[in-house]
């Protein structure tokens, strides 16, 4: 349990010191240090409760998408001053600086409803109901999942963002974790100590990689190079099967190859570091009982090292689940609910990314961008601390220790 | 002769800064649409050079982020692809007490791009109406092969974007699974390498794809884009690109760079960018 001694190995504040005096110029070191970590957590927490509040009016109900109208005749030669500025909603500065010319034009602006015979007009878009549920828009043949934030009725569903994010990224996981996790291996285990000083660097050389270059090298490059395949596969009876009768060039499997390349020395360089980190003494116990090397490897290093593994997978998903530049370039990001992965995808990166450059500040189709963002952050969060207990857990189990 | 060098030197200084100061003493700040900020970073290149005194700033993110800089008063002028709409308009009013002043500066004919190897040469506004909001699917419908349609659009985010779904598809929704590019040079790039897609985009772009003539209805004649056909109204699908600003500011500097850009000078810029020079007589004499 937590009664390690903890006093009697360090003395001091902290355990930096181990029994000696603190020099001053120490203790301000550590108390920086100490501080600057502080501030880490602190911004995290900041940027939850900022991104929070903007998205806040959506999810208590409080935001409508339509602005409530009342036909009122208004003109300055009716009504009194008070009323006028009333009427238009403006302070007493406000309207103090305004011409009669000017006050009309507001007025003019006012009065202008947006006269619509849409029966859609007069609901109120953002309620939950729409953002996750199917609906039968007016100028629809059924219900349909509908993300159309800049339209006559702005359309707010988020499931098919929701899909095209879980598309892409477990597309990523699944090419990105085989890979990465089998070159660790074979980095830390079984490879000999040349190749090892080759291999460890240039793979994770590709960590270095700008995602916008990733994101072109997908565009320009795989994109390409799939569709020639599809095409190919499309002409011919055997291979035929595998190709979808609706495609698109720029895909979520293109947006998930990409996105990969990303994943890839991130899972390598963790799963790598817990599997050198088990001692060496197992693989020797295991080689003087007459395993293989091989199966040392497997059978003793993987399982000892799991953990460790476990939270490279993890890190992997939040990798992949926040990354944004590859799927805006990659992805095609049409905003549809298929579960082809030769269809386009739209993920809430992307669409973060893409649309909240123009959105009218303060406006429902603002808040349900920060609404997304949220959701982003909570899920990347989770993800973490899952990993963190699930991996505390997993020690305890075979380490036998806190 | 050397501190005399010096005295004729400082002397010098002084007067340029005195010319300087009695002139604009800030710099002019432009800002917003991303259709426009090759043009407007062109004409303030060309106008400070001629112009030393001046210093102009411009920078992009879109015609929404210009209104917004606008009414917190971050920026001078707001260049925009689309008019402002009337929510942008109370916001300029209740924030400077005047509302806005508008100034078409060029013309933007958007050209509708397929596939080079796409048989077909021409389309009507009815029927891109049907392709982008996905009642027609398959280019057989248009004449063309049997083979499905892909639509490109952009970011709804874009001037383009919604000046394209008010005028085309008369305020309906694109097609859900119309991809969105990034940006023109974006959807051109993928539309040039998809023999099944089609897009439209800003007249600057337009290369690398085959671009459609256009009918106004089904049986008048097809019109290419070209300056011609823009400026005499031929061409149906084509916009002016605007700037706006405080009408309080429109003086001095500003004023002079504003109407510089609607002389003949500035408008010969506009054509050397790729879009349309105003007709004669929305220019400033």
């Amino acid at each position: 349990m937590l009664t390690e001694p903890r006093t009697t190995r360090t003395i001091g504040w902290m355990g930096l010191h181990r029994g000696h005096h603190a020099k001053p110029l120490e203790w301000l070191a550590e108390k920086l240090i100490f501080a600057v970590s502080l501030v880490a957590i602190l911004m995290v927490f900041l940027i939850f409760v900022f991104i929070g509040r903007e998205a806040l009016p959506v999810m208590i109900g409080h935001e409508r998408s339509l602005p409530v109208q009342n036909g009122v005749a208004a003109s300055p030669d009716t009504m009194t001053p008070e009323q006028l500025q009333a009427y238009l909603g403006l302070t007493r500065e406000e309207f103090a600086r305004m011409d009669r010319e000017t006050l009309k034009t507001l007025i003019e602006l006012k009065k202008e409803t947006p006269v619509s015979s849409d029966k859609d007009a007069a609901l109120d878009t953002t309620g939950w109901r729409y953002l996750l549920s199917p609906y039968k828009w007016s100028g629809y043949a059924k219900p349909e999942y509908i993300w159309q934030p800049v339209s006559e009725v702005p359309k707010y569903n988020l499931v098919p963002l929701i899909i095209g994010s879980l598309k892409v990224t477990l597309i990523a996981l699944l090419f990105a974790v085989p890979v990465a996790l089998g070159a660790s291996i074979y980095v830390s285990q079984l490879a000999s100590s040349r190749l090892r000083e080759i291999i460890k660097p240039v793979v994770e050389l590709l960590a270095g990689i700008p995602s916008v270059v990733l994101g072109f090298f997908g565009l320009m490059v795989m994109a390409t190079a799939l569709n020639a395949f599809f095409n190919y596969c499309e002409l011919h009876d055997w291979a035929a099967w595998c190709v979808p009768a609706h495609r698109s060039r720029l895909n979520a499997l293109v947006a998930g190859l990409a996105l990969a390349f990303t994943v890839i020395p991130l899972v390598f360089s963790i799963a790598e570091d817990a599997l050198t980190s088990v001692p060496r003494t197992y693989v020797q116990a295991a080689l003087a009982l007459g395993a293989s090397k091989w199966k040392a490897a497997t059978q003793v290093v993987l399982p000892a090292a799991l953990p460790g593994v476990f939270a490279a997978v993890a890190l992997g998903f939040g990798r992949a689940v926040g990354e944004t530049m590859i799927v805006l370039m990659c992805s095609g990001n049409a905003s549809i609910t298929s579960s082809s992965i030769l269809d386009s995808a739209r993920t809430i990166t992307a669409t973060i990314a893409a649309e909240l450059g123009e959105v009218v500040f303060g406006s429902p189709h603002y808040h349900i961008l920060f609404l997304i963002g949220v959701l982003l952050f909570t899920v990347t969060f989770l993800t973490n601390f899952a990993a963190d207990i699930i991996m505390h857990r997993l020690k305890f189990k075979l380490e036998g220790k806190t | 002769m050397k501190r005399f060098q010096q005295l004729a030197a400082s002397l010098g200084l002084c007067s340029t800064l005195g010319i300087a100061s009695a002139g604009y003493g800030g710099t002019i700040t432009v800002k917003g649409s991303d259709t426009l900020v090759i043009l407007a970073q062109k004409w303030a290149e060309v106008y400070m050079r001629e112009h030393s005194a001046t210093k102009i700033q411009v920078t992009g993110g879109g015609s929404g982020i210009g209104f917004a800089a606008l009414q917190n008063n971050t920026t001078d002028i707001a260049d925009a692809s689309r008019p402002i709409k009337s929510a942008e308009r109370v916001a300029c009013i209740k924030s400077f007490g005047k509302d806005p002043r508008e100034y078409k500066v060029a013309l933007d004919g958007l050209s509708i791009y397929v596939h080079s190897s796409n048989p077909l040469n021409e389309a009507s506004i009815d029927q891109l109406e049907q392709i982008f909001t996905g009642k027609l699917t398959n280019w057989k419908d248009l004449g063309g092969p049997d083979s499905p349609i892909t639509v490109y659009s952009r970011e709804n985010s874009s001037g383009t974007y919604e000046f394209f779904k008010e005028h085309i598809l008369k305020g309906k929704d694109f097609v859900s699974s119309a991809q969105t590019m990034p940006g023109t040079a974006a959807l051109l790039q993928a539309v040039s390498n998809d023999p099944k897609g089609i897009g439209y985009g800003g007249a600057a772009y337009g290369h690398g794809a085959k671009v459609l003539k256009v009918k106004k209805t089904s049986d008048s004649p097809a019109v290419e884009p070209t300056e011609e056909n823009v400026l005499s109204g031929k061409y149906p699908i084509w916009r002016y690109l605007f700037n706006y600003l405080n009408p309080a500011k429109d003086k001095d500097e500003i004023a002079a760079y504003l109407k510089w850009i609607r002389s003949d000078e500035g408008q010969k810029i506009v054509k050397d960018v790729g879009y349309y020079p105003l007709p004669e007589k929305l220019r400033a004499k």
